[in-house]
């Protein structure tokens, strides 16, 4: 089990690491998103702290979007996604290492990235500490429910558009919980917990069922 | 071991075929035939389970292979219109990762023999999509070589190949047929075979 789930992980890495633009691309996104704030909005740094949180989270579900539509997209077109399925293995499994090697690719650098964003917005040491553990447990969530998106959209025309309607709605707790862990930091760190705790309980779940519910998604676009 | 009852397969509204009925047992190979559009390519889909039929049952060892499922899917091997390869990995690891998937434990050494066998010596290292049509498909190809499932089901493996490899896939498939395998394929060229049974299906018409 252990060893198909690496085979898979060490498959979508090298593949990324060989097409680094793919990469690249969302990290920029997510960067250039959250610097056009300041540049917009000028730098009072009251207002500045206000909005960090938010468009830190928004401009992660955003960036989080962009190489969904290619995760399962691009297996499907040469064919290795079909002869995933008829292997002997789990494909909820091969499915989860998908979404691992996705988030190590677009979730992670977002977390490591975060401080750097963070000083933007004058947000305080606390602040940014949350926020990266914040994103540390949102960000899997993202990738996770995203994956059944892309799995239901898989090779219909115009899927990136409708898979943003699908995921987006979706996205809403891990954003209202995720800022509003940050938020809570600036009046005191131990408000912060129940965010975190809420956070941590959607990976949980979306770890049980959102692989799932992807190879099952997955069988049915085959077709 | 590998039979059919009373399948019906449609493609949207088309009825493709129906009460389709067929048993082949171990060293058989089974050339399905009929006209573009009859339903070859949906008929071996079936067959390996991605595609669900609209009513009857394909059973492998007497069993049905929706209840199967994993057990089944071990002793089969597929090979579509798309080749199943990844353009950025190299033949190697693209059968590395075919065999791992598979739940085979394959030595590097093998790989490189089963490369060697299907003619791409000097290739074994490049991305497969420096490779050209031909040479992807005989990467794919290699699979036949490393697998050890009992069950093949082939869709058009001769279309891009040249002589030598059109050869090489006959003499695959005669070895496996030769080793009690079953082989399901679709072609529009004669198969020549030395040992073991040739059936014959025609879809359509």
């Amino acid at each position: 089990m252990l060893r198909v789930f690496w085979c898979v992980l060490l498959r979508d890495l090298t593949l990324a690491l060989r097409r680094r633009t793919d990469v690249l691309t969302t990290l920029f996104f997510f960067i250039i998103v959250v610097s056009l704030f300041p540049l917009g909005v000028g730098t009072e740094r009251q207002i500045l702290q206000i909005l960090g949180p938010g468009v830190v989270w928004v401009a992660a579900l955003l960036a989080s979007m962009l190489a969904l539509e290619r995760l399962f997209a691009a297996d499907y077109e040469d064919g290795t996604l079909e002869q995933m399925v008829l292997t002997a293995q789990p494909l909820s499994l091969l499915v989860l290492a998908k979404i691992t090697a996705h988030w190590l690719l677009t979730g992670l650098p977002l977390v490591l990235i975060a401080p750097l964003v963070g000083m933007q917005y004058h947000l305080s040491d606390d602040a940014i500490l949350i926020m990266m553990l914040a994103l540390l447990l949102g960000t899997p969530v993202l990738s996770l429910i995203g994956a059944i998106g892309a799995a239901l959209t898989l090779g219909l025309r115009g899927g990136g558009i409708l898979l943003s309607l699908l995921i987006l709605p979706l996205y809403i707790p891990v954003l209202v919980y995720g800022a509003g862990a940050v938020t809570a930091s600036g009046i005191d760190m131990a408000d912060t917990r129940p965010y975190l705790a809420l956070l941590g309980a959607f990976l949980v779940a979306a770890l049980t069922f959102a692989p799932l519910a992807s190879s099952a998604a997955l069988k049915i676009s085959i077709e | 071991m590998l039979a059919v009852t009373q399948l019906q397969c449609k493609r949207g509204d088309r009825l493709l075929f129906s009460g389709l009925d067929f048993a082949v047992a171990g060293g058989t190979l089974l050339h399905v035939r009929g006209a573009n559009g009859s339903g070859k390519t949906t008929l071996l889909r079936s067959l390996c389970g991605l595609f669900t039929p609209d009513s009857g049952e394909i059973r492998w060892k007497g069993e049905p292979t929706r209840r199967l499922g994993e057990d089944y899917r071990r002793d089969l091997l597929y090979f579509g219109h798309l080749n199943g390869i990844k353009g950025d990995l190299t033949g190697i690891e693209n059968l590395r990762i075919a065999a791992t998937l598979d739940g085979d434990r394959v030595e590097d050494s093998a790989i490189w023999a089963a490369l060697a066998r299907i003619g791409l010596v000097g290739f074994e290292d490049l991305p497969t999509r420096m490779l050209s049509q031909g040479q992807k498909k005989r990467v794919a190809l290699a699979r036949l070589i490393l697998s050890k499932a009992p069950l093949w089901i082939l869709d058009e493996p001769f279309t891009a190949l040249d002589v030598g490899a059109v050869d090489l896939l006959e003499t695959l498939i005669a070895e496996h047929v030769a080793h009690a395998g079953i082989v399901v394929l679709t072609t529009h060229q004669e198969v020549g075979l030395t040992s073991g049974q040739v059936e014959r299906l025609h879809l359509g018409g």
